[in-house]
């Protein structure tokens, strides 16, 4: 039963931060219907931006000012850049094939994907990087119930992508922007027509997807340590395939597809095998994707003609 | 008699395959009129010349061994990209597990050349029967992947191929140690034999892969105009009017993965006899936004423009990258030829071209005034444009780290100006980039690499989806 619970820790601890990367997959996919391979590689840019900013105060053993600051300037770091680097993205790459066939726009996001890990490796090299959270934030500052240790960054992922969830929903549902949001993702040209400024939309709608993605690059960072250039590509993959078990579009149904997968990736490698985690869980979304597209929340769509 | 009127074809002849390619917009000037004239001249004729060049690069010119095996990598990759084409440029299929097949075939031919399975002996089949096994093999897989997944679309299908092809990855590395070594791979591998004939030269795989890429391009010219072709690019363009003109929509999905696959993995079979060793690492995503680049850049949908995309990007990639020189004479002579091709008029273009110049020339002696450290060289690769022009400081990768993230910049707010001060930034933009080529990218050519593949996809689908040497199709409204 211990083991059951720390494992379903360590699956929530995951599982927040693939859904925290699987609501801007949704997002991006509900405004635009793009496949945004390069999100992944935001959620490893933002692991990086939140590594020199810990340098930069003087780094995990000597820093300058109290943790809580340091931590608030890594998220605020992190997701402002990643933000804006989505929305340059977007900008420069995606917006000139709005129109364009389908199959364009996913090879160029392919591209991108692959051009940001090649610029982080020519500018950082290939050497994992460790963010030593535990000088900082020691193993102690733990919360054990009966045989059960959940480490405090642990709570803190858990707690905050939970919250960022929640805020994000309010936003979409709430706001004139969610409203906004909304009305281009049911159908572009009727906003437009509406007077809706579209392209203002769907930059908001990077942003914040975008800022999402770095943000849970920092607390994967702080959770696991080990940041390096390609962390993001397979993570993205997954959390994308989060999006789809939950039904792409439907932002309660990220957080549910991605929690599922985390839980499910942690039982998997704590009851059969570590070596085989990768190869199960790649075999149970094939096989999710397949049978059932529209997701676990998501209505079916039916195609336009 | 009774006079045809002009507009309607012959009779027998499909108005609509007709008419289709009337639509096929020629280049301006004189380079629709090569075009046109290579048309005249028919597809067999064209081929058998192309095959005739081939052969005779190494009889005449003679290739030395690094020469020769930059000849067998771009034959591969041309097949591999021919291959692609047909799921992605005839089909519309993005099929991103692609690389899987390749590695299939590789690990088929592997385990059936060599001793891993039944030792100590092992199995050691002539080519002749291990390759069109581990074919066969690959259309069977083909067909398995695309079975289930035949009735996702765009996107849902890019990501189950994707999962397929990392999936491929693991199960490498992991699932039977003893049988496929693990991350270790399979090595020690027969050379293609069989009827008393063995393949053992470099020169010997480049004819081998040479004739296999004319086959297969013969092969798929006769289904790309036959009512297979036609099929495939009907589903391409719009699937719910394929099937209402009766057309099966699965089933000739399926046939574009299972041929795309077949192709793939003789290519495989080929490469892990030529390396005689297969590693998990040689049929991972690098190797696959490989192919996409070739593809790409020659052009998505004509056959001829997937070989000699394939053919271009490996040559260009693999053998000329590895000297800082050559690398030199191509970077620079591709952004020239940008220029010749986006810049007008022609004032206009020389006054980017000399102003970049001139511009090098006053910072590089402004800032050697201020400081001899900042213009210290690169005393690895010391060129004349090092040490005269461009800026190379003692610390070369701290500057060439800081130059390329500006140049980036610089890059994306150049896709946003218009007008004049497009013109002016493009000047500083050629300068930094040429200084960043000389401090950095041209030291690590590893790196350099992949970051053009990147650049290669991003930019050519964003100025010119069709390709370099895709035509044009004009929408049908």
């Amino acid at each position: 039963m211990t083991k059951f619970i720390q494992e379903l820790v360590n699956g929530l601890t995951q599982g927040g931060l693939y859904a925290l990367v699987a609501l801007g997959y949704s997002m991006v996919y509900g405004v635009l219907k793009l496949l945004n391979f390069a999100h992944g590689d935001l959620y490893m840019v933002g692991a990086f931006i939140g590594y020199f900013v810990l340098q930069w105060f003087g780094g995990p053993t000597a820093l300058a000012i109290p943790v809580p600051f340091v931590i608030l300037a890594m998220f605020l770091a992190a997701g402002g850049g990643v933000g804006a680097l989505g929305v340059a993205i977007e900008r420069f790459a995606y917006r000139p094939l709005r129109d364009a066939p389908r199959i364009a726009p996913l090879i160029t996001a392919l591209g991108v994907s692959f051009l940001l890990e090649n610029t982080v490796l020519l500018l950082f090299g290939a050497s994992y990087r460790d963010y030593n959270t535990s000088a900082f934030i020691p193993y102690s500052t733990e919360i054990r119930i009966g045989g059960v240790n959940i480490w405090l960054v642990q709570i803190m992922v858990i707690v905050l992508s939970v919250v960022l969830m929640f805020g994000l929903q309010q936003l979409v549902v709430r706001t004139q922007l969610g409203r906004q949001m909304r009305a281009v993702a049911t159908d572009r040209e009727a906003a437009e027509m509406l007077g809706i400024n579209v392209d203002y939309t769907i930059s908001a709608t990077f942003f914040l997807g975008s800022a999402l993605a770095g943000i849970a690059g920092v607390m994967a960072g702080l959770a696991f340590n080990e940041i390096y250039q390609l962390m993001g590509f397979i993570l993205g993959l997954k959390a994308f395939t989060a999006a789809v078990v939950g039904g792409i579009g439907s932002i309660p149904g990220a957080m549910l597809g991605g929690f599922l997968i985390g839980i499910a990736e942690a039982f998997i490698t704590g009851y059969i095998s570590s070596t085989f985690t990768n190869l199960i869980v790649f075999g149970i979304l094939i096989v999710f994707m397949i049978l059932r597209p529209t997701g676990l929340l998501g209505r079916v769509q039916l195609q336009k003609v | 008699m009774a006079v045809e009127p002009k507009d309607s074809p012959g009779v027998g002849v499909d108005e609509w395959v007709a008419r289709s390619v009337e639509r096929k917009e020629y280049l301006p000037g004189w380079r629709g009129d090569v075009q046109r004239a290579a048309e005249r001249v028919g597809w067999w004729p064209r081929l058998g010349i192309a095959a005739a060049i081939g052969v005779f690069i190494p009889l005449v010119i003679g290739l030395n061994s690094f020469q020769t095996q930059v000849g067998i990598d771009s034959l591969l990759l041309a097949i591999l990209a021919l291959g692609l084409n047909v799921s992605v440029g005839w089909a519309g299929l993005l099929d991103l597990g692609y690389i899987a097949f390749y590695g299939f075939g590789a690990y088929g031919f592997a385990i059936l050349s060599s001793s891993q399975l039944n030792p100590p002996g092992g199995i050691h089949w002539p080519a002749y029967a291990s390759i069109p096994l581990v074919m066969i093999g690959a259309g069977v897989l083909g067909l398995c992947v695309g079975w289930p997944s035949r009735r996702l679309i765009g996107d849902y299908l890019a990501i189950v191929t994707l999962f397929f092809g990392e999936a491929f990855v693991e199960f490498t590395n992991n699932v039977a140690p003893k049988t496929l070594g693990g991350p270790n791979g399979i090595f020690a591998l027969d050379p293609l034999h069989g009827a008393h004939v063995q393949i053992t030269t470099p020169t010997g795989y480049f004819y081998v892969l040479l004739a296999l890429l004319v086959i297969s391009m013969a092969v798929l010219h006769m289904l790309d105009t036959s009512r297979m072709g036609r099929a495939w690019r009907a589903v391409r363009e719009d699937p719910l009017a394929a099937s209402a003109m009766t057309i099966p929509v699965n089933r000739v999905k399926l046939m574009a993965f299972a041929i795309g696959a077949m192709i793939a993995a003789m290519a495989g079979a080929v490469f892990a006899s030529q390396q005689t060793s297969v590693f998990p690492t040689d049929f991972d995503t690098p190797y696959l936004i490989l192919i996409y680049a070739g593809l790409i850049l020659g052009g998505a949908g004509s056959m001829s423009g997937a070989v000699i995309g394939g053919l271009v990007v490996s040559i260009i990639l693999d053998g000329f990258l590895r000297s800082p020189t050559q690398a030199g004479y191509i970077f620079y002579g591709v952004i020239v030829v940008t220029m010749l091709i986006k810049v007008r008029p022609w004032a206009k273009l020389g006054a980017v071209l000399g102003g970049t110049v001139v511009f090098g020339f006053i910072v590089h002696a402004i800032v050697s005034a201020f400081s001899s450290r900042a213009v210290a060289g690169n005393p690895g690769s010391t060129t004349w444009i090092d040490l005269h022009w461009a800026i190379v400081p003692a610390n070369p990768v701290l500057f060439g780290n800081i130059g390329f993230v500006v140049l980036l910049c610089l890059v994306v707010a150049l896709g946003q100006l218009k007008g004049n001060w497009r013109t002016i930034l493009i000047v500083p933009t050629l300068y930094l980039a040429s200084c960043v080529w000389e401090a950095r990218l041209v030291t690590v050519p590893a790196i350099t690499r992949l970051i053009l593949l990147g650049a290669i996809l991003i930019v050519t689908m964003n100025a010119r989806p069709q390709g370099l040497l895709g035509a044009r199709r004009v929408e049908i409204v």
